[in-house]
């Protein structure tokens, strides 16, 4: 009898196959480097420009060196890395609906659960896998402009890299996760991504700027929802930034450490356990 | 139930907001025979496989397969399928989709080849499943319900898209399903089909389960088919023959029911009668009379 981690085989079989969570991927790590290390790297090394935003040069070359990894790899998570997460998520699990897969393997054997248990897993371990790489990658560049500059090339210790890791994956299991659940109520991909990236990147951003100026009674909403938590989780991880530099878009404090790891972890739970009940009890029609 | 019924179905009820897309609808299948599902499209077949297996629950009705509920474990695999048309991976070729719905029902890939050779999609198993054309991918379903090796084999109008060749080849293979010991389930909405290759049938209208009997009783008895003028001449004379069961006319022919000892005497009667007679021949009564006649009737009770 197939089990869950025979699902998740078979669905990773799948993905390793799929060209578009190649090309997510992909996108992720470009914009990663681009924005964590090519354009820091060039307004440093760019001649006659002077001090930016308030930061000297030798700030901004400190925040792409080894020391800042989990900074530079995270500080991308709340603008671009957590919709690309929901698309993935809602790829991962919305298209079985369109291309009408869904009865081709729920005829199979394995019961209902076991196949969205099974997907979950696949979901899950592929988000982590990309967090890797983006970290890998991060590794490589932030070494490379060390030794190009001379400068130190000792990387945080294990446990704040473990802990940059794990914060950066359970943020992206969120998205994921939220992506997901939203492929599986709506059966497709479309509307998910659509209603998915105009809140990752519109929704949450208004409703955070009303409520830390204008509207404070809106704080309480505003700590509960997913990209608030996910940049205060990022911002627990990262280390003392070079002097001057602020911290980059979407990474605040806004939400206690604890709670925010708490209210992310709560996502991850609820949107499988959302996901699974609808998939449980719906027709295949 | 016996043991030699493999599916078992009383009452089955499906309905939706307002519309009852399946009613009361009664049928067994038995051990080893190919069993037809017929009926127009909209009719409720579709659903009814579904329920089947498992992909919709029924609001109504009972429904056992190899005598347990539908979808589960142990049922599904013993079942292989293909609903409302083949429903695979694009970016996979043929091959990577049957080896995920190995993976998916435990069978281990080691029938894929065999598979794919029944089918006779050994030479394109290794393109991508989005260039196949719509054959190609109807025979892939019918792969993919093959793998599991199964005691059932439900398709749900297999031919649909294919060449006459195709329909030809997809016929032959449904036979030697069915004379290989499987029990097979075929929806078809085409009745030459169904009367190829079935040995029961069920025909279901609107919902409703119409009629099940075996292909030669729903047939009956083959018919006189009668070419000949004056029309009015020609229907006079065969009312007056009291051996003659029933007359419809179809077209510019007349088609009798009558005993094949009697053909002669038909003749007769018509020639003494003055008509000219241009064909007199016995035809089978083919599957698609009686179905009109069987859902005309039934909507003309409705």
């Amino acid at each position: 009898m197939p089990s869950v981690v025979d699902v998740s085989r078979a669905e990773l079989f799948k993905l390793v196959r799929r060209p578009a969570a190649w090309t997510l991927l992909a996108a992720a790590a470009l914009l990663s480097q681009v924005f964590g290390y090519l354009i820091p790297y060039l307004s440093f090394a760019g001649d006659g420009s002077g001090p930016i935003e308030g930061a000297s040069k030798q700030a901004i070359l400190a925040s792409t060196l080894p020391d800042q990894i989990v900074a530079s790899t995270l500080g991308g998570f709340p603008v671009f890395a957590g919709a690309l997460a929901l698309v993935f998520g809602a790829l991962v699990l919305g298209s079985e609906y369109g291309w009408g897969t869904v009865k081709t393997v729920l005829t199979q054997r394995p019961g209902r659960t076991t196949v969205l248990a099974g997907q979950a897993v696949a979901l899950g371990a592929s988000v982590a896998v990309g967090v890797l790489v983006l970290f890998v990658l991060g590794a490589v560049s932030s070494t490379a402009i060390a030794l190009g500059q001379g400068e130190s090339t000792a990387f945080p210790s294990v446990l704040d890299l473990l802990g940059g890791y794990g914060a950066g994956v359970a943020i992206m299991l969120m998205w994921a996760g939220l992506g997901g659940m939203l492929g599986v109520v709506l059966r497709g991909v479309a509307l998910p991504i659509g209603l998915g990236v105009v809140w990752v990147l519109g929704v949450e951003n208004l409703i955070a700027g009303v409520a830390s100026s204008v509207l404070t009674a809106l704080r309480p909403l505003r700590d509960v929802m997913p990209g608030i938590n996910a940049g205060s989780l990022a911002s627990a991880v990262m280390p003392t930034r070079p002097p001057g530099l602020e911290s980059p878009p979407g990474v605040n404090s806004d939400v206690a450490d604890g709670r925010a790891l708490l209210t992310v972890a709560c996502y991850v739970v609820v949107c499988l356990a959302v996901a699974l009940w609808t998939y449980r009890r719906r027709d295949v029609a | 139930m016996t043991a030699e019924t493999v599916v078992e179905i009383r009452d089955l009820t499906k309905r939706y907001d307002t519309v009852t897309a399946v009613d009361q609808v009664s049928l067994s299948v038995r051990r080893g025979e190919v069993y037809g599902f017929l009926g127009p499209n909209g009719a409720g077949k579709t659903t009814t496989l579904r329920m089947l297996l498992g992909l919709i629950r029924p609001t109504s009705g009972s429904l056992t397969v190899l005598g347990r509920q539908p979808g589960e474990a142990g049922v599904l695999a013993r079942i292989g399928s293909m609903i409302e048309g083949p429903a695979f991976y694009p970016f996979l070729s043929g091959r990577a989709n049957l080896e995920v719905v190995a993976r998916y029902a435990g069978t281990g890939s080691a029938r894929i080849d065999e598979t794919l050779e029944t089918v006779d999609l050994t030479s394109r198993g290794g393109d991508r499943f989005s260039t196949y054309s719509l054959g190609m991918k109807q025979r892939l379903g019918v792969a993919a319900a093959l793998l599991k090796d199964p005691d059932l084999v439900v398709l749900d109008e297999p031919t649909n898209g294919l060449d006459p060749a195709g329909m030809r080849d997809m016929r032959a293979l449904i036979r030697r399903l069915g004379d290989s010991g499987r029990t097979v389930i075929l929806s078809s909405h085409m009745l030459g089909e169904v009367q190829q290759i079935c040995d029961r049938v069920g025909v279901i209208n609107a919902g409703r389960m119409v009629v099940e009997s075996t292909v030669e009783e729903l047939r009956g008895d083959s018919e006189l088919v009668i070419r000949a003028t004056p029309a009015d001449v020609v229907r006079a004379t065969v009312d007056q023959l009291a051996y003659v069961q029933s007359i419809r006319t179809l077209d510019d022919e007349l088609r009798l029911r009558v005993d094949e000892r009697h053909t002669g005497e038909v003749t007769r009667a018509l020639v003494l009668a003055g008509v000219d007679v241009r064909e007199v021949r016995r035809v089978d009564r083919q599957l698609e009379d009686v179905f009109f006649e069987i859902t005309a009737k039934e909507s003309s009770h409705a």
